[in-house]
């Protein structure tokens, strides 16, 4: 193994880690606020509990991203020294502009709303959730550009052999960014629809399972009353949430579907490869494929066939015509050859492969079913959403345990849609890791090559330990993590609202302190 | 003007780091004293709410103290975290713990899962301190670096005697910093216990701070960075006597003020270099050689003109909401989450 080698792993998997909590706070803390600005407006109980259920699960999952979201502002120094030089001029300041106009937003503010209950007057505390939740739909936007600008880069000139920023507003507003924003945006809330469906669907088959609710002579629903927390409010609450849920998650994937379709459109005109290597598509012209066979893996394009293809498809994917012959491997090769080079100059910024021949194609196994994941999962969960749109009008959901585990499990599926999603994009930009762009809008010659990237000086050894650090300190927290969602789940809305669970008349185990004006209405 | 930038650009992440030990400072502190302070598990919790709404927006200075160097300052932020790996790796790992455990400490019913949490809250601020204490005290003092910015000589190069002192400075400054906002934020027997503490910490606990000045002013000071020293030695000699009287806050403040002024003296005196290399002065990174363009932080000026005031007023707003002191009676009883 080759320092390069774990480095990649570990931004890899520290990154992918991040991402599973941050889609989960992004799409959940826009739908939470939309809660309580409901609260606020009508009053109404069960949006209350909603609020507060929800809104407790998604700080139990909001605490792994911040912090695994430090490593990540560390990691391009610590690792990845030499392309921390090369970029810092325009990648430094979406990354410094994110921490100070949305970080501090966000954490403040949260803090506000969390320790605010009670003592924030009612606007000004849900006016603290919005800034908390905007800010992070914020940094999503700062990071994307920061991340866009390694896929496109634009807004600068070569001085000295680095990229020099000349143009803010080109950053900023790279083509390639503006459209992974509302794409990654769409898919956070894919994942907070399936989330809310999920757990919504079993807490309404448990009330069922435990005969609080019932069928009518129609097939329609029959609510009971179990008290305390478990009253007939406590069914409008999961009602709500899962057609919520299913409402979100069907949109989300349809707005993932129209803003892929544009990224599909620039990734043709900024990366070919990448979008060829999605295809599996070795000879131009190539269609659609549905299932290509053949050793994807082998890194050649010798025996590859495609079984079931779709004509026209990847031209309209591409290019929005039925007919434009889109460029592959075979004709791509040749091209990036004699534009980048056949060889990686023999330099000793390229460690120990200095000299060797570069190879242009990414991993096609993992783009081709990268790709073909991200959109299967998507459509998947969205369908499920659709039929679970449908059963639900009965106003509670059937008494199968199957299809309250399907339901549960289902929440899943977005989550990896959106991992596969990067997986294909950061891997199909290989052997670059800021990619070349071939397309006139973009500035050609800015490229670096992911081998000249990491810190020469950082040892072997150093970076094995930091890999296998993180690799279990971030298995651990999962655990945990879901270990206590499952737990807070079970509770239902009680385990965020303890005074539900209470019977009539007791005080609470406080009771002896009376004085309400000192005890805080929240308290880790 | 733009030949100004840079050195404008070093006093801002000067600022970015100081407003990191002063807000955060306090918050590592409590996170220790939950271990080594706290009797029971009430005190624990008193001391956890005092922190409670304010600890994430504290830590974001250091993300912003760290972005701003990639942006402002990329050679800086390069060399320094790729030749401090392992320290930075401790860094993180210990603020990792401390936030998950803060979060989830009160989450479930049981002493086992709370000790473990308590145990981990105060290592990792422990550990983030001393981490973040030896990387400051090392970019002042210096790395071998080589003509790249590279570090030569392992894994290990960094630990000198200055990661040690600068290492054992910040976790002791935590640490009375912390006794000093938990006296004025805390009403009880948490509030005497720590009123004690700080005094009797207090003369001891800034030496290495002082120390970690005075190697670089001999080094380097000038007039104006001694006078800091002096400013500083003063400010701290107040603090004990403000609380002595009981003045809480006088004594949190002067104590905030010794360790600004200290901080202030060497970021003062090493200027104009942010990284000295300790194998040739001529590969020292500098102000000038590190930095961005003059566009880009031209760009990050303009930025940090709105953005730095607008942050330190609502900061300093939710410092004012929850101005409340917290004690033990103010501690609402837990309460045990169960499958329905
Ligand atoms: C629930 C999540 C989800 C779903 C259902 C989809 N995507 Fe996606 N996709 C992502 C989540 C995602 C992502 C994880 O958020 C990515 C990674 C980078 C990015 O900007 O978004 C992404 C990247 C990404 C890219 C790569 C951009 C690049 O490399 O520059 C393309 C071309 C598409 N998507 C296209 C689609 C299409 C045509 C879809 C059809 C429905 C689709 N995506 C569904
Ligand atoms: C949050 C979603 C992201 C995921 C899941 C993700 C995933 C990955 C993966 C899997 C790799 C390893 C690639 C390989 O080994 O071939 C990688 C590399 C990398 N990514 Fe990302 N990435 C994400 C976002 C970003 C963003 C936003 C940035 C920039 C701000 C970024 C910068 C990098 C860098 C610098 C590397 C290392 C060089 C390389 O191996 O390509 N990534 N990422
Ligand atoms: C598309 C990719 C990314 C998105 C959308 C994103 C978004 C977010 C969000 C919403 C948070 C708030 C906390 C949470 O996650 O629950 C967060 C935390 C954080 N993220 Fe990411 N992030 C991405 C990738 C990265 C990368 C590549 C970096 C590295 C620079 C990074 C740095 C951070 C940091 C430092 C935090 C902690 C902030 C705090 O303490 O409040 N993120 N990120």
């Amino acid at each position: 193994m080759e320092a390069l080698e774990i480095a990649r792993w570990q931004f890899g998997i520290t990154t992918v880690y991040h991402f599973v909590m941050v889609p989960l706070t992004i799409g959940l803390g826009l739908l939470v606020a939309v809660m309580q600005t409901l609260w606020y407006r009508t009053g109404q109980e069960h949006y209350l509990r909603m609020t507060k259920f929800w809104g407790k699960l998604f700080l139990i999952n909001f605490i792994v991203g911040v912090a695994t979201g430090l490593v990540q502002e560390f990691q391009f120094g610590m690792a990845w020294s030499e392309y921390s030089r090369f970029v810092g001029d325009v990648f430094g300041a979406p990354l410094a502009m994110e921490a100070l106009l949305a970080f501090f937003v966000e954490s403040t503010f949260l803090g506000l709303w969390i320790f605010g209950w009670g003592r924030l007057p009612r606007l000004v505390h849900l006016l603290s959730l919005w800034a908390a939740v905007l800010a992070s739909v914020f940094s999503a936007y700062f990071i994307l550009v920061a991340n866009s600008w390694m896929q496109h880069p634009v807004g600068v000139e070569m001085v000295d052999g680095r990229p020099v920023m000349v143009d803010a507003w080109a950053v900023f507003t790279n083509n390639t960014a503006l459209v992974a924003f509302p794409h990654t945006l769409f898919g956070c809330l894919a994942v907070a629809g399936a989330f809310l469906l999920g757990i919504s669907w079993y807490h309404l088959w448990k009330r069922r399972h435990d005969g609080l609710d019932t069928l009518g002579p129609d097939g329609t629903v029959v609510v009971g009353d179990g008290g305390g927390a478990r009253d007939t409010a406590d069914h409008t609450v999961w009602l709500r949430s899962a057609r919520a849920g299913a409402v979100v998650a069907m949109i989300a994937f349809a707005g993932t579907g129209i803003t892929g379709d544009l990224q599909g459109k620039l990734m043709f005109d900024q990366q070919p490869m990448k979008m060829a290597a999605a295809e599996a598509a070795c000879h131009d012209g190539t269609g659609f494929s549905i299932l290509s066979v053949g050793n994807l893996g082998a890194q050649s394009c010798e025996d590859i066939t495609a079984v079931i293809e779709v004509p026209g498809v990847l031209s309209f994917l591409a290019n929005g015509d039925f007919t434009t012959e889109v460029k592959g491997v075979n004709t791509l090769l040749p091209e990036y050859q004699e534009k980048y080079g056949t060889h990686l100059p023999d330099d000793p910024m390229y460690g120990d492969l200095a000299g060797s021949e570069i190879d242009y194609l990414p991993v096609m196994e993992v783009t081709y079913w990268g790709f073909r994941i991200m959109i299967g999962f998507g459509a998947v969960a969205a369908a499920a959403a659709a039929a679970a749109l449908w059963v639900l009008r009965k106003g509670t959901v059937p008494e199968s345990r199957w299809l309250m585990r399907l339901a549960v499990f289902g929440i899943l599926a977005p989550f990896g849609a959106n991992i596969a999603g990067w997986v294909f994009t950061e891997m199909g930009r290989q052997p670059f890791v800021v990619a070349p762009n071939p397309d006139p809008t973009g500035i050609d010659g800015v490229f670096m090559f992911t081998a000249a990237a990491v810190s020469p000086g950082v040892s072997l050894p150093e970076l094995v330990t930091s890999l296998v650090l993180l690799t279990l300190v971030y298995a651990a927290l999962l655990v945990v993590e879901v270990k206590l969602l499952v737990t807070y789940v079970r509770g239902g809305t009680a385990s965020a609202m303890p005074e539900l669970a209470r019977p009539e008349g007791d005080p609470g185990a406080d009771g002896g302190r009376k004085d309400d004006g000192d005890v805080l209405a929240f308290a880790y | 003007m733009t030949e100004a930038l840079p050195t404008l650009w070093f006093v801002l992440i000067a600022v970015l780091w100081s407003g990191y030990l002063f807000l955060e400072g306090f918050d590592l502190g409590v996170g220790m004293l939950m271990k080594l302070m706290a009797r029971d598990d009430t005190q624990r919790r008193v001391l956890l709410n005092t922190v409670g709404p304010v600890w994430d927006g504290n830590e974001v200075w250091l993300v912003t103290a760290v972005g701003a160097t990639f942006a402002a300052f990329p050679y800086w932020y390069a060399s320094l975290l790729s030749a401090l790996y392992l320290p930075f790796l401790l860094v993180l790992l210990g603020l990792i713990f401390r936030a998950v455990g803060f979060e989830w400490r009160g989450k479930r019913h049981s002493d086992t899962w709370r000790n473990g949490w308590d145990r981990a809250i105060a290592l990792g601020s422990f550990a983030a301190a001393a981490g973040i204490g030896a990387a400051l005290a090392l970019t002042t003092t210096g790395l071998p670096l080589d003509a790249n910015g590279d570090r030569v000589g392992g894994a290990f190069a960094w630990a000198t005697l200055p990661a040690l002192l600068g290492a054992a400075a910040v976790v002791l400054f935590c640490l009375v910093h912390a006794a000093a906002f938990i006296a004025l934020k805390t009403d009880g027997g948490v509030r005497m216990l720590a009123d004690r503490l700080f005094r009797r910490l207090l003369p001891v606990a800034m030496l290495p701070f002082l120390a970690w000045a005075l190697l670089v002013q001999l080094d380097t000071g000038s007039v104006l960075t001694w006078l800091a020293v002096v400013v500083a030695v003063g400010a701290l000699t107040a603090a004990h006597r403000f609380s002595s009287v009981g003045r809480d806050g006088r004594a949190f403040a002067a104590l905030g003020l010794g360790m600004l002024a200290l901080v202030g003296s060497i970021f003062g005196a090493v200027f104009p270099v942010v990284l000295p290399s300790t194998i040739d002065p001529a590969f020292d990174l500098t102000v000038q050689n590190a930095s961005s363009s003059p566009y880009t932080l031209g760009l990050m000026s303009i930025v940090a003109c709105f953005g730095v005031p607008l942050v330190l007023a609502y900061q300093a707003w939710t410092y004012w909401v929850f101005r409340q002191r917290v004690s033990e009676s103010s501690i609402p009883a837990a309460h045990a989450v169960t499958a329905l």
